[in-house]
């Protein structure tokens, strides 16, 4: 649950999400659910040349499982936060 | 707020799914559920190749694709859609994916 909530802060960011097909989609975080699925408006493709398959897609949702990264914008994380947070977390 | 990620405002609406094993079907998404799985209608399939441009093959009828195939759903924009020249359009097929 906690990158979930981390996810949710984003909303509105710009990010990077590279899928384990080595496509990497930019656009604006529009949300995140549980599977941490998640949806991108007015998106773009990395390399559009060589990977022109979604040139007329805007909006668009990812597949949680098929996630390999998300690239966030510099300066959205607050490292020492998040750390605590994982270290709650799994002491439980 | 973010958590409307449900592909609910793409319902009736022509969608493209980038499935596991690098495929692009476009077609009308008609359902859903919370495993991804969907209900489309109209199908076919955009077949790219780096020798020739893409080939559209008809799938037709009414397909469920399972969710645990499926990557990406796309909200395809009709407008961009149609100024494609996808018969000019090279590109080699998506990978699979690699999990």
């Amino acid at each position: 649950m906690l990158f979930y909530s981390y996810f949710k802060t984003l909303v509105g960011k710009q990010v990077t999400v590279e899928l384990k097909n080595d496509l990497a989609i930019t656009g604006t975080l529009h949300s995140v659910d549980q599977y941490l699925n998640i949806k991108l408006n007015n998106v773009h493709v990395v390399n559009e040349q060589k990977y022109p398959h979604m040139m007329s897609v805007r909006n668009c949702f990812i597949r949680g499982s098929v996630v390999r990264y998300v690239q966030l914008p510099p300066g959205s994380v607050d490292v020492e936060l998040l750390h605590d947070a994982t270290r709650r977390e799994a002491r439980g | 707020m973010g958590t409307n990620v449900g592909l609910a405002p793409m319902v009736d609406s022509t969608i493209s799914v980038i499935t596991n094993d690098g495929r692009v079907i476009v077609g009308i998404l008609r359902g859903y559920d919370q495993a991804t799985n969907l209900i489309l209608d109209e199908c076919h399939e955009r077949v790219y190749s780096s020798k020739t441009g893409v080939e559209q093959v008809v799938l037709g009828g009414l397909h469920i694709v399972r969710g645990d195939n499926i990557a990406v759903v796309g909200e395809v924009d009709d407008e961009i859609d149609q100024g494609l020249n996808l018969s000019a359009t090279r590109a080699a097929p998506l990978s699979p994916v690699q999990h």
